[in-house]
């Protein structure tokens, strides 16, 4: 395994495949959460760490006990199961050591629980047959694929407040419009890699 | 059936739970953080709605900010007044003011009292009405009667009167600002529930125009200016508004009006009283 074919994974997850503009997933808090670049970011924050953690764990689940038993079917379950408990860790130890940090994720940690890009990139790490290595750089391209997405997005949001639209438009709709136009420019990406 | 199919993923997958489960409730009393029991017992008196109506992301945070003082106690919109009351109980404070508003539709120059400038056949919507030169009434700015505001009105607390006015039911009223939002015309106001006395007159016309168009608007005499004993009554481009903090209800302008746009509803008083 070479430095190029990390760079390769890299560039795929942050642009070509991003998980929110391309793939489709963790739409949920790319909508919700991106009313503010600030808290965006913040929630960038939250699902790289997640996801990094995530990936490194089920890669451990996978080889050692869905492998080692023959029980690769109940590979969602699993997954889901330990995507829970370490957000459930995750926001417990923020919490008692740093409530500053705690205090700024705020109820965007827990809904991390839910969101299906930390479940797909696990998933996919899977189905490409990474190793080790790899599975965490796919991991954090994944993440920081997704903070793009979100800080742009939100940035283009708080833009929109001010500007002069229709009432029709305000809001969600021009949102939805505005996450349509983005996920085309990024298609542009595609044959990059 | 071979058994191991069954007892595989049951030992794997229990084994799972029961570690994780096991690490998570040693981790829960290792990383045990102090809160304040009072953020608990305020998130279960709320209602619960999660609508972020009150400023703040979620009931929990709100039950949060309420304990640490930032939210006021009767800061929820979706709590009826008994539960804003048991949350102050829990913090130990009384809920100032607490005063109940009430929109109001500051126009009575209905049909039979407003001049017409011509007949209006479009649609039948304030907004679209409103559009054409404002409206087919004399005045710019009154009410149009044409029910913006009825449509609007989730709890069924606006009626248009025979008079071809919008006219607001105090009781079903619960100052959502949903008509205030859509009156083309803003001219429906917050108004106190318990205030008696209110000038109903939108209009910032001078007096000599106010006479023509309409029979009972505000000709800006100022007479309910020297009149109030209070000092109650402001007076601003062409109308006289009411300080709801001074007045007393004493009904000496209404009295007073020359054109009567100052209306009195002694049902409201008899309803406190009685």
């Amino acid at each position: 395994m070479s430095a190029s074919s990390i760079f390769v994974i890299l560039v795929s997850a942050i642009f070509v495949n991003n998980f929110v503009l391309s793939r489709f997933l963790g739409i949920c808090p790319f909508l919700g959460v991106s009313r503010k670049v600030e808290t965006s970011f913040g929630m960038g924050m939250a699902v790289t760490f997640v996801m990094t953690m995530a990936s490194i764990i089920t890669f451990l689940a996978q080889r050692f006990i869905l492998e080692s038993l023959g029980i690769e079917y109940m590979q969602t379950i699993v997954f889901i199961l330990v995507i829970a408990s370490l957000v459930q860790l995750v926001e417990m130890v923020i919490q008692k050591t740093s409530p500053t940090l705690y205090q700024s994720l705020g109820v965007y940690l827990p809904l991390i629980t839910t969101n299906c890009a930390v479940l797909g990139l696990t998933i996919l790490n899977i189905q490409n047959q990474y190793n080790l290595i790899e599975t965490i750089f796919h991991a954090i391209g994944a993440a920081i694929g997704f903070t793009l997405a979100i800080v742009l997005f939100a940035a283009i949001r708080e833009r929109l407040e001010l500007a002069d639209l229709p009432l029709e438009f305000k809001g969600f709709p021009i949102a939805l419009i505005t996450a349509g136009l983005m996920s085309l420019a990024f298609m542009g990406f595609i044959g990059l890699v | 059936m071979n058994i191991e199919t069954i007892m595989f993923p049951v030992i794997g997958l229990g084994g799972l739970g029961l570690v994780f489960g096991a690490g998570l409730a040693l981790a829960s009393q290792k990383f045990k953080v102090d809160t304040d029991p009072r953020v608990a017992t305020i998130r279960e008196l709320l209602p619960g709605a999660n609508c972020g109506g009150c400023g703040v992301p979620g009931c929990d945070s709100f039950a949060k900010a309420v304990a640490e003082g930032k939210a006021p106690a009767d800061g929820c919109p979706v709590a009826d007044g008994a539960t804003n009351e048991e949350i102050a109980k829990v913090l130990g404070v009384e809920i100032a003011g607490n005063v109940k508003n009430v929109a109001k539709v500051i126009c009575r120059g209905g049909a039979d009292e407003c001049k017409e400038k011509f007949v209006y056949n479009g649609i039948q919507d304030c907004v679209a009405a409103n559009m054409i030169s404002g409206g087919s009434k004399s005045c710019h700015y009154g009410c149009l009667g044409l029910g913006s505001c009825y449509t609007a009105c989730q709890f069924d607390a606006i009626k248009i009167n025979d008079n071809n006015l919008a006219e607001i039911i105090p009781e079903k009223c619960t100052a959502c600002n949903k008509c205030i939002i859509v009156c083309p015309k803003n001219v429906i106001k917050m108004v106190p529930y318990k205030q008696e006395v209110v000038i109903t007159c939108n209009s910032n016309d001078p007096g000599k125009e106010v006479r023509q168009k309409c029979s009972i608007g505000c000709i800006a005499c100022k007479i309910c200016v020297k009149a109030c004993p209070e000092d109650a009554i402001e007076f601003e481009n062409n109308l006289a508004f009411i300080n709801y903090d001074k007045c007393t209800n004493c009904y000496v302008c209404v009295e007073k009006c020359p054109t009567k746009a100052i209306e009195g509803v002694f049902a409201k008083s008899k309803q406190q009283t009685g």
